[in-house]
């Protein structure tokens, strides 16, 4: 078995060697320990966590770690069933029970627009493309919550290095799946069908932007947007595309599905800021799932999530008014 | 006719029936059955408890009148201070997990925020109705002035509805609202048919429109 090392003669482990399952799976204990002593009570529980056992089909990757964040990474259990996918229901449990209709294979992405090489791509060759990587990234939902995820993928530049996009490309445009007969929530009228989100394509090609396939040593489940999605972590989660099937080089800014629905609570930006509230709730502070909320404090929202290398992008322009 | 023994059973039961979801909450706390995002679970659930029984109150008057059942009378109160109970819960879990007893930072946030502002509104309006609901308060205040403070609920209602309603808005999800509101709307809609526009139309039967012949005569004078 050949064992890659890096330069410092480290073995560089496996993702699931990062942290040990039974530690970030042994979430919550607080709340265990209110209840200490009561052992009859967390039987139920252990076999509740049975259920959540990682059973995805491996997706091998080396852990880069210029992008790795120190913090503990969320429960797989939590980051799984903890979603919003609303083309499979509003409520946050309803996409780890509703997704199970979404069909990742086969699954092609066309990439078009303004392009010198528009391209289809099917899920293996998306895969081939560039060597997968995990990094550990923040996750900041816009209501107030937020998450450590271990994603594999690689940087989305490595795409828009191939498709070549013209001197009229301004903006990348992402389109989520629309497919009725495998997604319940599209008889919903919360949102705009299909799901559009957009980056300025300055944003799009930061190395921070990651092209998504897997994440906890696995493909995408099928409730966090597989087979593909995108994950831009210095902006608020609904950002991120999930099961994309075409992606758009544009010359205008894309109308996307939040900015739609309700643009003064949701700008195109959305970047993570502390300082800009939701109208309706503060954005200064944030309850790590599995962590705050019980016996401690919310802890502070960093600015840009914490990324800010991201900062120069956006230089001289007033993130109160582009929020 | 219901006996006193059965209303008393009635109200054990009621009271019984009425602790579940709190014993609910309790055991899923314990058991780590909150999901991911427990105090957002135990917000989410203390509200709608809070708006069920804020409703099964109002319905009472009004089914009391559709069946003829005057005993359900004798178990509003007990609904009306469950509506309270689920209130404090939701308010407490809003001051201690959102801004850790905070009150200051939670007094802004209430000033701010206008759906906060209306729940914090509708929680303050309930606890007058909580602190004289019982019989001893009705004698002291008088049953007149009585009544006219416990009416306080017609506006609770449709501010928790809003509050609710607010709350949702940013998500385009109005379907809850939607049912809860349409509720609320019916029981309150029912009163004012019964009291007001009813007992009008009534008076007008019964004398031929007096209002009318007043006019002619007034005319004929000019």
């Amino acid at each position: 078995m050949l064992i890659k090392r890096n330069a410092n003669g480290l073995d560089i482990p496996f993702p699931s060697e990062i942290t040990p399952r039974h530690v970030f799976e042994a979430r919550r204990s607080f709340i265990q320990q209110l209840a200490l002593g009561s052992i009859a009570a967390a039987a139920p529980n252990l076999l509740l966590r049975e259920a959540f056992a990682q059973n995805g089909s491996k997706l091998p990757a080396k852990q880069n770690t210029a992008f790795v964040v120190m913090d503990k990474p969320t429960s797989y259990k939590d980051a799984t069933s903890y979603n919003n996918f609303y083309e499979f229901g509003t409520e946050k449990d309803d996409p780890v029970r509703a997704a199970g209709s979404l069909r990742t294979r086969p699954w092609t992405v066309a990439i078009e627009g303004e392009v010198r090489k528009p391209m289809t791509l099917d899920i293996d060759s998306l895969l081939k493309l560039a060597p997968p990587e995990e990094r550990i990234y923040r996750l900041r939902c816009v209501e107030g919550w937020s998450m450590v995820i271990p994603w594999i993928g690689y940087s989305f530049s490595e795409i828009i290095k191939r498709v070549e996009p013209t001197g009229n490309a301004k903006y990348v445009e992402f389109i989520t799946l629309a497919d009725r007969k495998q997604m319940p929530g599209l008889r919903s009228p919360v949102l705009e069908w299909p799901y559009v989100e957009g980056l300025r394509l300055d944003e799009a090609s930061h190395p921070l932007t990651l092209l998504t396939l897997g994440m906890y040593g696995e493909v995408l489940p099928n409730q966090n947007g597989a087979p593909v999605r995108i994950v831009v972590p210095w902006k608020y989660g609904f950002k991120s595309a999930k099961s994309i099937v075409k992606i758009r080089f544009v010359k205008d800014q894309p109308k996307t599905a939040w900015n739609i629905s309700a643009p003064q609570e949701y700008g195109f930006y959305s970047n993570v800021n502390p300082e800009v509230d939701h109208p309706r709730w503060s954005q200064a502070t944030e309850r790590r799932i599995g962590e705050d909320g019980f016996l401690t404090r919310k802890r502070k929202t960093l600015m840009f999530n914490g990324y800010s290398e991201v900062a120069s992008l956006y230089t001289g322009m007033d993130l109160k008014k582009f929020y | 006719m219901i006996t006193a023994k059965q209303i008393t059973i009635a109200k054990a039961v009621l009271f019984a029936a009425s602790l579940l979801p709190f014993a609910r909450l309790v055991l899923f706390t314990f058991t780590d059955r909150l999901g991911a995002n427990p105090i957002e679970f135990i917000t989410r659930n203390t509200g709608d408890w809070t708006l069920y029984f804020l409703c099964l109150t109002l319905s009472v008057t009004p089914l009391r009148k559709l069946t003829g059942m005057h005993w359900l009378i004798r178990l509003r109160r007990m609904l009306g201070l469950f509506a309270f109970f689920y209130a404090t819960l939701h308010f407490t879990t809003f001051l201690w997990f959102d801004h850790f007893f905070d009150i200051d930072e939670m007094l802004k946030d209430v000033v701010k925020r206008p759906f906060i502002t209306v729940g914090f509104t509708a929680f303050v309006l309930l606890i007058p109705l909580a602190v004289t609901s019982a019989n001893g308060m009705v004698k002291r205040l008088g049953g007149k002035r009585w009544q006219w403070l416990h009416r306080l609920v017609y506006l609770i209602a449709p501010l928790g509805i809003l509050h609710f309603w607010w709350m949702k808005a940013g998500k385009n999800d109005f379907a809850q609202p939607i049912l809860f509101g349409s509720i609320v709307a019916a029981l309150l809609l029912v009163r004012l048919w019964w009291n007001v526009i009813q007992p009008r139309l009534e008076r007008r039967r019964m004398s031929p429109a007096p209002g009318c012949g007043l006019r002619e005569q007034r005319l004929e004078r000019k």
